[in-house]
């Protein structure tokens, strides 16, 4: 059975972005909004972020957003578009001014101001040393934005739709995105939602490596569909790997650890990080910081020579981290047993966060090619997407700043676009595509679990597409995604029902991550440099002379991956080597 | 690497016109999570076990259910610390929608009833409204929920009656009635004073025991309590 809504504005995604979004449009008189969540919101991975949001607010020392500016710009490795950068870097303060308005409860300074901590990779004076910036709430700050947005949703009488998994965008034959298909995982009924505008903010993939420190949700459903759609993606090839997970689970543990005085030692209980960073040591930025971790390991300095290092925070004293980091004390010894107010945590890098994305401009309109063709009513914001203010590696924190920041001025812009325009038409059966992946995925009687094809991705993206990357592994790698692709056509789904079939909806999730895991490859492949997180052994420098460029990649209508390339926005600051 | 039984209460509304319990055996690893060990029967033997589950390590509340009797959340006990044999049920006291899966929407609906967002309509100052750590500390502990119903399906109270609104929604006017900056406590406590509110509770300490965020849930209770009869939320 298919049900039919009209909308004004849909948000898809119950993340930060998208609740901040919801937020704004719900201010407007007049405007029907709706969220469609594959999840309770509440359950969103926003609510997973730990250690804070970075905002130059100087509570507690001089603090500029042009310093913000200058760390975030050198951050990316000089790839992220400084005009975004310096409007999320501007902005950040009134942002953050804002959610405490609107009730977070963050960490206080003794005279009663939001408290801050010092991050890695953000400085005073344009790299003289670190800065506290990061405003925090203990160590749950993303949980305590998340719930403090759904809150404000809910004051603002804004329309849920929870557990709807939606499956398709909807383009009108003049271009338009003129709504999404749903489908309520409950009845497993479809849903056509018609609406004027569409804002994507479904979170990223970090489930196309092994060890992750994404929710299982995390699987990429939006990017996956815009590239399905036609739409290009945009640097691809720079995933975030965050220095400390815990060791096999790969569970973050907030750098907020080492920006309270944490520190990592190898297995000779050396303070590596000072060989490879001496300047901001254990708070360089997260690429340098992962990479020394692996390259203690791979000399064989992880402890006991096993693939993993300690994190030390057992000098900190009890008050520290039973006060500003109970959550990952709780995980230590639920997970590990592992007390980190006695002992070091085992920590190795975990997938965490994808630079790349969906690309859009500044207020989040989705732009194709390389002169950023707006696709009219089709937004993204959040990690799915790439207005890149990240580049080719994120600072920490700022990905909490890019979901309330962006998700504001997706709202704004959705709900002036939403004024003027109208209703598009919705294509001839709307729900045809999706139906013939339902019904394939559901026909096959014999064949592979999607979770056996899941972790051989996972084990080869994890070998062959991590930290460190080289040509003949990386086209390992793509060969295998393209011999799990043609096997998936043949996976086997074992619940045949209607009723909340996570079976089928796992597999689905799978068709995305495989995707993503190809056009992630072949990007990595191409790109025959070496910047932020993409590390490439056999090409170990920066080369700004070719490759101070966007990679874009689009699927042609014969399944190929086409890429082009966009240039660099440079406003403020020119290229430099990038030394902590 | 060992061999432990999982005994799983099933209900497909497709199929089943009563739950019965079935069940698997599954290798572990003793830190193994029971999530893992659900997610290896769901992945190798049998498609068509459901569950809900997002984050896996204990904070977005998905996978709460009742692990040898106990609500808990599957993602935060390890498997030696359950045995051998273990016995998975769904939460108690909402509609069962199939196997773990409950029906959320009127715990939610008990949520969203004590007004559980900031109230303040007073002009805010161009920068934050300030708070001092006592008065931010005076709510702490009821920030931390995670709305994953652990604690209203453990409480006799909301099994008699489910009108009650029970300990979750409790938790998360606290957190409002107690933070400095909010102005509608009054509102709140009016609301819980009902005779569905706060004085269905009966002090038996299930919630705080199955509380995954170890929130002290029913001294924030007693809190609420309080507050009612000196009609003043200062300590």
């Amino acid at each position: 059975m298919i049900h039919t809504h009209t909308y004004d504005a849909l948000v898809v995604g119950g993340g930060g972005a998208g609740l901040m979004s919801a937020i704004y449009l719900s201010r407007e008189p007049g405007l029907r909004t709706a969220v469609i969540s594959k999840l309770y919101p509440t359950r969103s991975h926003t609510g997973a972020a730990q250690g804070g949001v970075c905002a130059a607010l100087g509570n507690l020392e001089e603090d500029h957003p042009e310093w913000h500016m200058f760390d975030t710009v050198k951050g990316s490795d000089y790839l992220g578009d400084q005009d975004s950068i310096e409007v999320m870097c501007n902005e950040a303060v009134d942002v953050i001014i804002e959610l405490e308005h609107m009730g977070l409860p963050f960490s206080r300074t003794e005279d009663g101001k939001i408290a801050q901590r010092p991050f890695g990779g953000h400085t005073h004076h344009f790299g003289q040393g670190p800065v506290r910036r990061s405003c925090y709430a203990a160590d749950r700050t993303g949980h305590m934005i998340l719930q403090t947005l759904y809150q404000n949703c809910i004051k603002n009488g804004v329309d849920f739709y929870d557990e709807f998994q939606v499956v398709d965008l909807l383009l009108s034959p003049d271009g338009r995105c003129c709504g999404v298909v749903a489908w309520h995982i409950d009845t497993g009924d479809l849903h056509v939602f018609h609406a004027k505008a569409v804002n994507f903010t479904t979170g990223g993939f970090g489930r196309i490596w092994s060890i992750t420190s994404n929710a299982h949700a995390n699987t990429g459903d939006g990017v996956a569909i815009a590239l399905r759609r036609g739409i290009p993606l945009e640097d691809m090839e720079f995933y975030q790997f965050h220095p400390t997970g815990i060791y096999k689970l790969g569970i973050l543990i907030t750098e907020g650890v080492r920006g309270e005085g944490g520190v990592l030692r190898n297995d000779h209980g050396e303070r590596f990080m000072e060989r490879y960073a001496p300047t901001m040591k254990d708070l360089a930025s997260r690429d340098v910081v992962a990479r020394a971790i692996s390259r203690e390991i791979r000399e064989g300095r992880g402890i006991n020579g096993k693939k993993y290092v300690y994190l030390d925070a057992t000098h900190l004293g009890a008050d520290v981290i039973e006060n500003k980091l109970p959550d990952i004390a709780d995980f230590c010894r639920t997970y590990l047993g592992v007390d980190p107010v006695r002992e070091p945590m085992p920590i190795q890098p975990t997938a965490h966060y994808a630079m790349g994305g969906i690309p859009t401009d500044i207020d989040c309109r989705v732009v194709t090619g390389p002169d950023n063709t707006v696709i009219p009513g089709f937004y993204a914001a959040g990690e799915v997407a790439c207005v890149s203010v990240h580049g080719a590696n994120r600072l920490g924190t700022n990905s909490l700043l890019d979901l309330v920041v962006f998700g504001r001025r997706s709202g704004l812009d959705m709900a002036r676009f939403c004024k003027t325009a109208d209703l598009p038409p919705l294509p001839e059966n709307p729900t045809e595509r999706i139906e013939a992946t339902f019904a394939r995925l559901l026909a096959t009687e014999k064949g592979e679990p999607a979770a056996k094809l899941r972790e051989e991705m996972q084990d080869v993206m994890q070998d062959h597409v991590g930290i460190f990357r080289e040509g003949p592994g990386m086209e390992i790698a793509l060969a295998k995604v393209r011999e799990l692709q043609e096997r998936y056509r043949s996976v086997l789904v074992l619940d045949k029902g209607k009723r909340f079939n996570t079976d089928l909806l796992e597999a689905w999730e799978l068709g995305n991550l495989l995707d993503l895991a190809e056009v992630t490859t072949v990007s990595a492949i191409n790109r025959t440099e070496s910047r932020g997180a993409h590390m490439r052994e056999d090409y170990e420098t920066r080369d700004d002379v070719n490759w101070l460029k966007h990679t874009l990649v689009t699927r042609s209508d014969e399944g190929a991956l086409d890429i082009t390339y966009k240039p660099v926005t440079i406003t403020r600051f020119q290229p430099k080597e990038r030394v902590y | 690497m060992k061999t432990v039984t999982l005994t799983i209460l099933r209900f497909n509304p497709e199929t089943d016109r009563e739950a019965a319990y079935r069940e698997y055996r599954v290798d572990v690893e003793p830190t193994d999570r029971v999530l893992d060990a659900l997610s290896k029967v769901k992945w190798y033997q049998d498609g068509t076990l459901t569950f809900r589950r997002s984050c896996a390590h204990g904070v977005c509340g998905s996978d709460a259910m009742r692990i040898n009797g106990v609500n808990r959340l599957a993602c935060k006990v390890l498997m030696r610390d359950v045995g051998d044999r273990v016995t998975i049920e769904p939460l108690m006291g909402f509609r069962v929608i199939k196997d773990m899966v409950v029906d959320m929407e009127p715990f939610f609906a008990q949520y969203r009833s004590v007004l559980p967002f900031m109230i303040n309509d007073s002009r805010p100052p161009q920068r934050e409204r300030l708070q001092s750590i006592a008065d931010r500390e005076r709510f702490d502990d009821t920030t931390k929920c995670i709305l994953c119903a652990a604690c209203t399906t453990s409480c006799p109270s909301f099994w008699a009656n489910e009108e009650f609104v029970g300990p979750a929604a409790i938790v998360n006017a606290h957190r409002f009635i107690f933070d400095s900056r909010d102005e509608a406590a009054g509102a709140r406590l009016d609301i819980l004073n009902d005779r569905e509110g706060v004085w269905r509770c009966r002090t038996i300490f299930n919630c705080t025991e199955a509380c995954p965020r170890e929130i002290r849930i029913t001294k924030a209770i007693g809190e609420v309590k309080k507050a009612i009869l000196y009609g003043s939320t200062a300590p």
